[in-house]
């Protein structure tokens, strides 16, 4: 019980503390990280409330994949000058997170629900386990698992055009790609070149950037902005 | 220990969430922001799973892991997009869809 305790006040800490530095932290980078520590935090929580597979999958899925996704993202972003917010919301969001945080106890606290102040149902063997886990997910909760899998398809085919490259490639990208590949092919056999924007025209000069006709036929802005 | 224990955590946690959301302009560390949020409900979801004493919570608490990597998915192709075109990653200049 005690070591219970030790290891729940530690957690706790770990995962508040983590919280409190992704908020704080200038440089996003390190907010990342702290992030990183908020997650395995929680992690160690979920064991201690026997949630074998959700704390396998917290630190596969959020502690592995999301965070390497952030850090790329924030390393071809950058962005360190993070500035301080100014004005109103400066000094509300401190204080509405503080009024938030003091209701959401009152309401947990102060409920009189009587199962808070135990330690919960009795344990049985095999609770939480990915054998029950997975029962559950093909049986009774087969159609929010065949969801799920969707809105992943559906998120990744979204980012990819969200973050796709508009107006062809780069300039210096273009002549290695001239230089790379000046093999004779018929057009439009399906290259990732083509895909990029830019096709082979004549045999002599083997690849054209196609972008301009590419944006305006496709009905985005030919603006140097670019559109969305 | 006590599941209020938990719940009180689960609480601490949404709530640096929140307020982080509101303060922080970059969108990078919203979207940080957001995910504590979630990770606060998924930790109030399984300590109610432990309450009552079935896996439903859990269940649950995975789906919303799913919805959050979707999320951060489409955010981070959204602030790729918006460094690509040279705008500021800030939100309060990100005012492009303001009628």
């Amino acid at each position: 019980m005690v070591l219970t305790a030790i290891i729940f006040f530690i957690a706790a800490i770990g995962a508040i503390s983590g919280a409190i530095g992704v908020v704080m932290l200038r440089n996003p980078f390190y907010s990342v990280l702290s992030l990183a520590i908020h997650l395995v935090s929680l992690a160690a929580l979920f064991l201690l409330l026997r949630a074998e597979f959700v704390a396998a999958a917290q630190v596969v899925v959020y502690a592995g994949a999301v965070m390497v996704l952030y850090v790329f993202v924030v390393a071809y972003v950058g962005g360190g000058e993070q500035l301080a917010s100014g004005g109103v919301l400066r000094v509300l969001g401190p204080l509405f997170a503080l009024a938030l945080a003091i209701e959401l106890c009152i309401a947990l606290l102060g409920a009189g629900l009587k199962g808070v102040n135990t330690k919960g149902a009795p344990y049985v063997t095999g609770f939480g386990t990915p054998q029950h886990i997975g029962k559950l997910f093909l049986t009774q909760y087969l159609f929010p698992f065949e969801l799920a899998s969707i809105l992943l398809l559906v998120a990744a085919v979204g980012a990819v055009v969200l973050a796709r490259r508009r107006r062809g490639l780069e300039p210096e990208e273009q002549r290695i790609d001239q230089f790379l590949f000046r093999a004779r092919r018929p057009a439009y056999t399906g290259t990732m070149a083509e895909g990029a924007g830019i096709r082979p025209t004549t045999q002599d000069e083997p690849y054209a950037v196609e972008a301009e006709r590419v944006g305006t036929g496709a009905g985005e802005s030919s603006k140097p902005e670019g559109g969305w | 220990m006590n599941i209020g224990w938990y719940l009180v955590v689960s609480a601490i946690i949404f709530c640096i969430g929140a307020g982080g959301v509101l303060v922080r302009r970059n969108p990078l560390v919203i979207l940080l922001c957001l995910e504590l949020m979630l990770n606060g409900a998924n930790l109030a979801l399984v300590a109610f799973s432990r309450l009552w004493g079935g896996e439903d919570g859990q269940i649950f608490a995975l789906i919303v892991m799913v919805v959050a990597a979707a999320e951060v998915t489409v955010g981070l192709g959204l602030v790729v997009a918006i460094y690509r075109l040279r705008m500021p990653i800030d939100v309060d200049e990100l005012s492009e869809l303001q009628g």
